[in-house]
C-alpha cells in the first residue's frame, strides 16, 4: 500500500439558499484546496467529483460543473453519482494503483432549488417502493422507531445529540444551525414524523467542498503537515429496506474493522449522521466509548450539503489534526436510505 | 396455496408517474445575462487569463478553471457558424417546419450559441451568414427577447 495524505481542505459556508450557480460555489473551494496543497494545479495528476443531478434537475450539471476546474489541456477526470467521500475514495484507489501521485476531489451540493425529501425518493427501488413517494424524513422515522424500540434510548437521548451539535456548531463558522437549545425546550416541539422533531433531522443546505490528496514522499515534499488516510473502507447494505435491520448499521462496523479503526485511539470521531438516532447507530457500530468527541464541527444535523457532507466529515477530521486537537481521528461518511452505504476513514498526523 | 407462475400473464409495462418541481436560482454570471436581455443588450465575461469572451457567461472559464468577472457587452450581430433545418414534427412544436436554428457566434464573443433564424428562405441560409437580433416588443429576462435572427446581407457575399 502506498502511504496518501491529505494535504488540502476547504469548504464554503453552508446557506439555505446560495445565490450563486454550482460552478460558482465550487471555484472558491478548489482554488482554497490547490493553494493549501503547494501542488500547482496542473502537476495534479487525477480530478475526481460527487455529486447528484437530481439535486437541481439538470441532466449533466455534474459536466457543467467541470467548468469550475479548468480541464484544457485536457485532464484526467471521473465522477461518482454520490457524496464526494466516495470520490476521494476513487482518488485513494487512482493513487494506490501507482498511475498518479496525487488528486483533487471535489464534491457540491445545492438542495434548494427541489423538495429534497421528495427528490431522495428517487433512489429507492423504482417499481414498488419509488411509486409510493415515501420521503426521506419518513424513512430516517421508520429508522428511529425502530431503533429507539430496539436499544431502550428515548427522544430525550435524540435531543441531547441535536443540543451538543447545536452548540458545537456555534464555534464552526461553515455550520449553518447555530442557535443553541435546551434539551427541555426541543423535547417540548411537536414531532414532525414521530419519532423525529425538527431538530432530529438535518437542515437543507447549499455547499461545496473539496480536498487535495498526494502520495508519500510528494506529500511530504509539499506539506509541513500532511494528514495521512492510515484506513479506508466502504460496505453497502441491500437495497431492500426490509431485508435489512435498520437497528444496527452491519456495513459501518465492517468498514471501520477494515478501515483499522480500533487500532489505535480515537482522539476525535466525525460523524455523518443526518438524523439524530442515526449518530448514536453510528457510535455502537463503530464502538466509540463515551470519550471521544463527536463531531465537534456540529455535523450534518447543522450544515448538511448533500455530495459534499461526507467529504466534509473527512476535512473535517483532518482539521482537528492541523489544529492539534487530535493525533488520530476518524471520519465516517453515508449515502442512500437510512444509512445504506457507509465509508470509514482513519486519520493520522505525524507519528 | 401455491401459484402456477407459468400461468401468469407477463407483466411488460408499468407506469409511474414522476413529477418533480425545481425553482433554479440562475446564479450570478446567468442573472447578468438575463438582466442583459431586459434591457435589449447581450452581455458576456471575458477570462482574465485566456482573454476568450464567453456568452452565455457562466461565471468560470472552463479552461483555465478561474473566475470571468468582467463584464462585456457583446453585438447583436454575428455570423452563423452552422447550422440545422428543422423538418421534423414533434408533440408540442410551437414552430412551423421547416424552421432554421443557427449558431451564431456574435461580435465580440468566442463562442457561438443557438438561435432561430427567420426573414429568410431555408434554403437560403449558409454558414459565415451575417444575422441581427430581431428584438420582442417587451423585453423581459429571458431568452424570449430576442424573437430571432434575420439576415443583414445578401446570400453569398462572406463565404
Amino acid at each position: 500500500m502506498r502511504d496518501v495524505a491529505i494535504v488540502g481542505f476547504a469548504q464554503i459556508p453552508s446557506v439555505s439558499k446560495d445565490p450563486r450557480n454550482e460552478v460558482e460555489m465550487i471555484m472558491p473551494v478548489l482554488h482554497e484546496a490547490v493553494q493549501q496543497s503547494g501542488l500547482p494545479r496542473n502537476e495534479i495528476g487525477f480530478t475526481v467529483s460527487g455529486s447528484c443531478d437530481f439535486l437541481i434537475g439538470q441532466p449533466f450539471s455534474f459536466v457543467g460543473g467541470l467548468d469550475a476546474v479548468g480541464a484544457w489541456p485536457p485532464i484526467r477526470e471521473s465522477h461518482v453519482e454520490m457524496d464526494a467521500a466516495w470520490a476521494l475514495y476513487e482518488a485513494w484507489v487512482k493513487i494506490q494503483t501507482g498511475e498518479v501521485d496525487s488528486a483533487l476531489v471535489y464534491g457540491f451540493g445545492k438542495s434548494s432549488p427541489g423538495d429534497l425529501p421528495r427528490v431522495l425518493a428517487l433512489q429507492l427501488d423504482p417499481y414498488v417502493v419509488a411509486p409510493l413517494w415515501p420521503d426521506s424524513i419518513s424513512l430516517a422515522a421508520l429508522q428511529a422507531r425502530a431503533y429507539l424500540e430496539a436499544s431502550g434510548r428515548t427522544e430525550r437521548d435524540l435531543a441531547e445529540v441535536a443540543v451538543r451539535s447545536r452548540n458545537d456548531a456555534a464555534g464552526n463558522p461553515n455550520a449553518q444551525v447555530t442557535e443553541p437549545a435546551d434539551v427541555e425546550d426541543l423535547l417540548a416541539t411537536p414531532p414532525i414524523a414521530s419519532p423525529l422533531r425538527r431538530h432530529d433531522c438535518p437542515p437543507s443546505s447549499d455547499g461545496a467542498a473539496a480536498a487535495v490528496l498526494a502520495a508519500g514522499d510528494l506529500a511530504r515534499r509539499v506539506s509541513d503537515q500532511p494528514v495521512w488516510i492510515r484506513g479506508i473502507d466502504h460496505r453497502i447494505e441491500p437495497h431492500q429496506l426490509g431485508s435489512r435491520d435498520l437497528t444496527r448499521s452491519v456495513s459501518t462496523a465492517q468498514a471501520a474493522r477494515n478501515a483499522g479503526a480500533h487500532q489505535g485511539g480515537t482522539d476525535v470521531a466525525e460523524l455523518h449522521a443526518p438524523f439524530t438516532h442515526q449518530e448514536l447507530i453510528l457510535r455502537d457500530a463503530i464502538g466509540l466509548n463515551g470519550d471521544t468527541p463527536i463531531n465537534p464541527s456540529g455535523g450534518a444535523l447543522t450544515a448538511n450539503p448533500m455530495m459534499a457532507a461526507g467529504l466534509i466529515r473527512i476535512g473535517e477530521a483532518a482539521r482537528a489534526i492541523w489544529e492539534g486537537r487530535a493525533r488520530r481521528a476518524v471520519a465516517h461518511a453515508t449515502s442512500g436510505p437510512c444509512l445504506q452505504q457507509n465509508l470509514v476513514c482513519v486519520l493520522e498526523g505525524a507519528a | 396455496m401455491s401459484v402456477d407462475v407459468e400461468a401468469i400473464e407477463p407483466v411488460g409495462t408499468m407506469t409511474t408517474p414522476i413529477r418533480l418541481e425545481y425553482e433554479i436560482q440562475a446564479g450570478t454570471a446567468m442573472a447578468l445575462f438575463l438582466a442583459g436581455l431586459a434591457e435589449g443588450k447581450i452581455r458576456g465575461q471575458r477570462c482574465p487569463v485566456c482573454k476568450e469572451v464567453y456568452v452565455p457567461p457562466r461565471g468560470s472559464c472552463p479552461k483555465d478553471g478561474v473566475p470571468t468577472e468582467e463584464e462585456v457587452e457583446v453585438s447583436d450581430e454575428g455570423v452563423i457558424e452552422t447550422f440545422c433545418i428543422v423538418n421534423i414534427p414533434f408533440y408540442g412544436q410551437v414552430l412551423q417546419i421547416p424552421y432554421v436554428c443557427a449558431s451564431v457566434r456574435l461580435d465580440g464573443a468566442d463562442l457561438s450559441f443557438q438561435w432561430l433564424v427567420e426573414e429568410v428562405k431555408p434554403e437560403d441560409v449558409h454558414q459565415g451568414m451575417r444575422v441581427k437580433a430581431v428584438w420582442a416588443d417587451e423585453l423581459k429576462p429571458s431568452m424570449e427577447s430576442v424573437r430571432y435572427f434575420k439576415p443583414v446581407e445578401a446570400r453569398g457575399s462572406v463565404a
